[in-house]
């Protein structure tokens, strides 16, 4: 069952790549979160209730919730365009994002561990490195946030990967999340949508050598 | 004390956001400075003690903890000249203090703790901290600025937590579940060889936004423009120190293992990249604060190159950052002085500073040439250090490349200085040039004077302490 849904992960991954719209990204966010929520349901029988409950809290409250609506609310207020304008065509990022997956089954392959269990490695590695193409191939600020998002998602299957043995990492994960997140959306995207409209990178160039 | 100073910094930078009063803002900054300074006694007289379970005052970071206590001195100091040419709400004032007590303490901490993963919690809020007195301006450059640096720094710090991740997964097959910094020396060869491989490229990866090394130097830079300058002076020391404790302690781990050999070329790579990429920068900008904090890339590329060649390397690297946090500071200080005259940052604009400033001239003369390690200036004895010890370890090749990159850095940043003191400047109002008294770069010639101080008579004490830390690694 946890490797029904991280596959189900790595499959929203390829979705974000073709997604054309923010909104499909901020649902794909709340999907991801609740996949979140049933792996770490699944696969945290170690710890205690109480951390148990706080992982829980975090995935489907802060992940799946709180974070896709407060998006949601920026990009109303500052009237933001709905479309994602990358900067290749999507069906470049597909192959882009497919090429990532595959050769992390291929890394993950070459590596003997018998600590590890490789489909935990082969989603983080290939969420982690979606998320860091989004970065790099999106040209809206906000979209940068969404690979950000996607980014910690892919940290936090790793984390749930040695969860068992060592709770305090994870609550250290998820300490990160909340941290980074509500740094980079509240304090921040709030002022970038007082000072320009419609924020797009482009804006924001002016600090160079 | 480690608790009290931690809670006393809490509680300084609560009253500093609430308080709307000047003199009541300045009184908690004293307060704070005194705290800061009984502690750094403290643990000076303590060492080797353990607080609050995650905090030990080993030599490595009673080393850093002296060095910034000596330079957040004037740090507040020019902080407070700084807001008072100013008319900023007292909301944004007391910000900015609250701001620059959370860097410190939070440095301070992350110096202190033996823990990695404390270490970690501590660079998060440095970044926080940082974010604030980057943003001061409130300009769209300094939006712009900000921007960059969370961002980059949050990936950072995501890479970081991965190579902990690792870092822990190789400890799986040693059987031990804790990761205190201690525990990680004494199992050293019990640890998987492989994640601990990983471990090390994320997690110095990460650790490089901080210190200002390639690939995630870029934010640290626009940070350092666009923040207000003592609070940049602390940016491109006290916090690229963070940087260097973090790489330093995993890197004690990784030299014990077999993976010092590989660990020693990723570091040179990125030593030479970053020594190099500070070379290509610093003959082409016409910015001044960029010209700085480019330098300080540099310096950070040269120590970790030190710290790669071993021997007398390491020793080297270690004076060479504590001295580089004494030398850099300096220039960031005097740079409010260059402002105040010129409008300026653009050496376009600037020029003549002997005429108009001859206190500040004289500090940026020698701030030139202590920061490009000229040979009466301190940093030369580290820097000679540092280029012996490539020698002795036969990368002869190496060190000819970093020599001729250091001559075009030499003359970029000579280039740009020169025009600044000597040249006729672009436009200027002679008559209403601002009077500043030549007391106000007195701290700066202090600063300069202990550096040459540290490197040409080092107090038996301050030798003592780094051969400590030297040993960590060897």
């Amino acid at each position: 069952m946890t490797d029904i849904l991280l596959i189900a992960l790595a499959m929203t991954l390829l979705y974000m790549s073709i997604a054309d719209r923010l909104q499909t990204y901020l649902y794909i966010l709340v999907l991801q979160g609740l996949i979140l929520f049933g792996t770490t349901y699944l696969t945290l029988t170690d710890v205690s209730t109480l951390n148990l409950l706080l992982v829980l809290l975090e995935t489907i409250v802060f992940k799946a919730i709180a974070v896709p609506w407060f998006m949601n609310y920026l990009i109303k207020r500052n009237k933001i365009t709905r479309v994602t304008e990358p900067y290749l065509p999507n069906f470049v990022s597909l192959i882009i994002v497919t090429l990532i997956i595959v050769s992390t089954i291929i890394l993950s392959g070459s590596i003997e561990d018998k600590n590890l269990d490789k489909t935990f490695f082969v989603v983080a590695l290939s969420t982690l490195f979606t998320g860091l193409y989004l970065v790099v191939s999106r040209k809206k600020i906000i979209s940068h946030v969404v690979g950000y998002l996607v980014i910690e998602n892919g940290v936090f299957v790793l984390s749930l990967a040695i969860g068992n043995e060592m709770p305090m990492l994870l609550n250290l994960g998820i300490m990160l999340d909340i941290f980074a997140s509500v740094l980079i959306l509240g304090v921040f995207f709030n002022k970038i949508g007082d000072v320009i409209r419609d924020p797009d990178v482009n804006l924001l160039t002016n600090l160079k050598d | 004390m480690t608790g009290i100073f931690l809670s006393g910094a809490v509680l300084v930078s609560i009253g500093l956001i609430l308080n709307r009063n000047a003199v009541v803002n300045y009184l908690l900054v004293v307060g704070y400075l005194t705290l800061l300074i009984t502690t750094t006694v403290y643990e000076y007289i303590n060492q080797g003690i353990t607080q609050l379970v995650y905090f030990t005052s080993d030599s490595l970071g009673l080393l850093m903890l002296i060095a910034m206590t000596i330079v957040s001195i004037p740090a507040f100091y020019y902080g407070y000249r700084f807001i008072a040419t100013r008319n900023d709400a007292p909301h944004a004032r007391g910000l900015f203090f609250a701001a620059m007590v959370m860097l410190i303490t939070s440095c301070c901490m992350a110096y202190l703790s033996n823990h990695i993963a404390v270490t970690w919690i501590f660079v998060e809020i440095t970044t926080l901290s940082a974010s604030v007195l980057i943003y001061h301006n409130r300009s769209m450059r300094a939006l712009e600025g900000v921007w960059k640096y969370v961002f980059l720094c949050a990936i950072s710090i995501t890479f970081i937590y991965i190579g902990i991740l690792f870092l822990s997964l190789s400890l799986k097959s040693a059987g031990v579940g804790e990761m205190s910094f201690k525990v990680l020396y004494e199992n050293h060869h019990n640890l998987n060889v492989f994640w601990l491989k990983l471990a090390f490229l994320f997690i110095f990866t990460g650790f490089t936004a901080k210190m200002g090394l390639v690939p995630m130097y870029t934010a640290g830079i626009d940070a350092k423009d666009k923040a207000p300058a003592p609070a940049g002076a602390l940016l491109a020391s006290v916090l690229m120190n963070v940087g260097f404790v973090g790489i330093y302690r995993v890197y004690a781990i990784v030299a014990h293992t077999p993976l010092k050999g590989w660990a020693n070329s990723v570091i040179i790579i990125v030593g030479l990249l970053s020594v190099f990429v500070a070379a290509v920068y610093m003959t082409r900008i016409k910015n001044i604060k960029r010209l700085f904090a480019y330098s300080g890339i540099e310096h950070m590329g040269l120590v970790v190159l030190g710290l790669a060649a071993g021997g007398v390397g390491v020793y080297a690297a270690i004076l060479h950052i504590i001295l580089h946090t004494f030398i850099k500071p300096t220039l960031f200080f005097q740079f409010n002085q260059i402002y105040t005259i010129y409008q300026s940052k653009s050496v376009y604009d600037l020029g003549n500073y002997f005429r108009y400033y001859k206190t500040g001239a004289f500090v940026v003369l020698l701030g030139f040439l202590s920061a490009t390690a000229m040979p009466p200036s301190a940093l030369f004895v580290s820097e000679f250090m540092i280029f012996q010890s490539l020698f002795q370890s036969h990368y002869v090749v190496l060190l000819v490349v970093i020599l001729l990159l250091l001559t075009l850095i030499i003359w970029g940043f000579g280039v740009n200085i020169f025009k600044l003191l000597f040249t006729p400047a672009g436009q200027i109002n002679e008559d209403k040039l601002p009077y500043i008294s030549p007391w106000e770069s007195l701290p700066q010639f202090v600063l300069l004077a202990l550096s040459v101080y540290l490197a040409y008579n080092p107090p038996a004490e301050f030798v003592a302490l780094i051969q400590e830390s030297v040993k960590l690694v060897q």
